[in-house]
């Protein structure tokens, strides 16, 4: 009787899980869309600019008002979702690929292959993130691709860490023992055996990873050493704004609303995948 | 305990190596002209002539292995070359710098400390209660904003609606006040996570509950669990370092305050590469020897991980 209550709230417990999950992914998949399809919903050019509508307040024609060229600001904030949740997500997948790669790979085969890339995650996690960020992205001169990169350089150490331990740990159970006596090559071993046993806990630690890298990229545009105008990006544009804060605090306020709620979104969401996964994200 | 510390004092040597070469590789890769770049500085009209005798004169066509290995001499020596731009020796730049971001960062790492300390106490004991989840929440909002952002809201409502602080931040202490704020919620946000965790667990262990059981006084095991889950706590406040000194990049450009953020940032617009170079190789010395630091205190106050995993790195 007692374990039949147990059993009901755990499988209660779950199903909130599952239902909170559903909806931040509908959240997070509405804004992806939102993204995507950017330019359809602008109300105005984005790149636009007109010395008539300077700093208007938000209006029927401008509803998030006009920057310091007569931009407007709503359709640069739509524009400017592509840009932060389009280099966010690519930036995660592509470090996720290349670090998980490299992770499976020295966890395998250990040796030479081992102590080359994890010696060099060790020397790149001896930098502050930010740090490294920003002197890489400067030297470059900015650009979405540099911004990027800058990130990314770090970025890949953390699936990296986590596949080879999981990879060391999972080397010594029987039933990867068998497949390799089966005669399996490692390529197969590692993409059909030991990839779906660790993609949980390594898809965790990457939805936790989104909100991180969208901070970063807008932190960088904000600089003035990510994306640069006149592309449209959160960042840059609070940037831009921030001098004439008094006299259009729009400008400020509507990317500024922005990047919280995406950011907020976005790391809810990571929250979700793993309460729901039931993994412990890593950091 | 000694053959601990001397494996990873060897480490460090290891990574302090491995990091000068990365920095140096990074600026050795740098688009532009360090010889252009200098004569430019100095005002000096440029000819293909004097170009090239300046490289001569700055090393610059010599193999680059040659070049690291000079460089790196003369690090050791504290010697981070000159000032592209107006020919100050750049650790004198540096150490300057570093001042007012250590203030800045000591502050902003006290007041993180002082804020989420009592209150994950508060949303540990008190789980699933209305403090707890508010307490949440606010560290997810937190964690969630950027501090640049954070920074130019604080300025529009308090600076610019109120006219409560100055804009621009100077040693004063009213001066202080938004930088550190600007500095410390996305850290606080992430201490009172992670404090929250760390209390959680040791909460579950079965010690608490016979303890309770005995009839043990509250506030005793309450020490208890504080010193037991304070080991783990010490190693996400020496991570913290990276962020605070990357985030006075940030903070002190807005605040237009005098640090080593600042420098860099000028640096990079001016593309002074030696204070770009003396500014990454200095944060990456320090985060890397507060974290060797606090997984030393780790190692001290709980020995037992010595028998555990000796010369490994820790979480």
């Amino acid at each position: 009787m007692q374990r039949e209550g147990l059993k009901q709230t755990n499988q209660k417990k779950s199903e909130k899980k599952a239902a909170r999950l559903r909806f931040f992914l509908i959240l997070a998949g509405g804004l992806m869309v939102l993204s995507l399809f950017a330019p359809f919903f602008c109300p105005n050019d984005p790149y636009a600019t007109s010395s008539e509508v300077m700093n208007q307040a938000p209006n029927w024609q401008f509803p998030m008002g006009t920057d310091r060229y007569g931009r407007c600001i709503c359709s640069r904030v739509l524009m400017g979702a592509r840009t932060s949740i389009f280099s966010a997500t690519a930036l995660v997948a592509i470090t996720f690929l290349i670090g998980t790669t490299l992770g499976l790979l020295a966890g395998w085969y250990g040796g030479i292959v081992d102590t080359l890339v994890m010696r060099i995650a060790d020397v790149m996690l001896a930098f502050p993130q930010m740090v490294l960020a920003i002197a890489v992205a400067g030297i470059l001169g900015g650009g979405m691709g540099n911004a990027m990169l800058a990130m990314g350089i770090t970025g890949w150490t953390l699936y990296a860490r986590l596949a080879r331990a999981q990879v060391l740990s999972l080397k010594k159970e029987p039933y990867v023992q068998a497949a390799k006596l089966s005669g399996l090559s490692a390529g197969r071993i590692l993409w059909g055996t030991i990839l779906p046993n660790i993609l949980g806990t390594l898809l965790v630690n990457a939805s936790t990873q989104i909100g991180v890298m969208m901070i970063g990229i807008a932190g960088l545009s904000f600089l003035g050493i990510g994306v640069n105008e006149p592309y449209a990006e959160w960042g840059s544009m609070i940037n831009l704004s921030r001098a004439y804060i008094q006299l259009a605090p729009w400008a400020v306020l509507a990317p500024a609303g922005a990047t919280v709620v995406t950011v907020m979104i976005f790391n809810y969401l990571g929250d979700c995948v793993r309460d729901y996964l039931d993994v412990e994200a890593l950091r | 305990m000694g053959s601990y510390i001397a494996k990873r004092l060897l480490h460090l040597i290891w990574i302090l190596f491995a990091v000068s070469f990365f920095t140096f590789l990074l600026m050795y890769l740098a688009p532009g002209d360090a010889a252009m770049k200098k004569l430019y500085g100095q005002g000096v009209a440029v000819s293909e002539d004097v170009l090239q005798k300046t490289r001569e004169r700055m090393g610059l066509l010599r193999p680059f292995l040659i070049q690291f290995g000079d460089w790196l001499w003369h690090v050791l020596h504290l010697d981070l070359g000159n000032s592209l731009k107006d020919g100050f020796p750049v650790a004198e730049k540096l150490a300057r710098g570093l001042k007012g971001t250590a203030l800045l960062s000591l502050v902003s790492l006290l007041l993180s400390l002082a804020v989420s300390l009592p209150l994950s106490i508060v949303s540990a004991l008190k789980k699933g209660s209305l403090a707890d989840h508010m307490i949440r929440l606010l560290s997810f909002v937190g964690n969630s904003l950027p501090n640049f952002l954070v920074s130019v809201l604080l300025i529009y409502f308090l600076c610019v609606k109120m006219r409560l602080l100055p804009v621009v931040a100077d040693h004063s202490f009213r001066g202080l006040i938004l930088p550190c704020v600007a500095l410390s919620i996305p850290i606080c946000s992430r201490f009172i996570r992670q404090f929250r965790a760390e209390l959680l667990e040791q909460l579950s262990k079965p010690y608490v509950s016979g303890a309770a059981m005995r009839g043990v006084k509250y506030g005793y095991i309450l020490k208890n669990v504080l010193h037991n889950a304070c080991i783990p706590m010490l190693t996400v406040v020496g991570l913290s370092v990276g962020t605070l000194l990357g985030g006075s990049v940030v903070i002190e450009t807005i605040f237009r305050w005098p640090g080593l953020g600042k420098l860099a940032m000028d640096a990079i617009t001016n593309r002074d590469y030696p204070v770009i170079q003396g500014f990454v190789l200095l944060t990456s010395v320090i985060y890397v020897v507060t974290n060797l630091v606090t997984d030393i205190c780790y190692h001290l106050i709980d020995p037992r991980l010595l028998e555990e995993g000796a010369g490994g790195s820790g979480k």
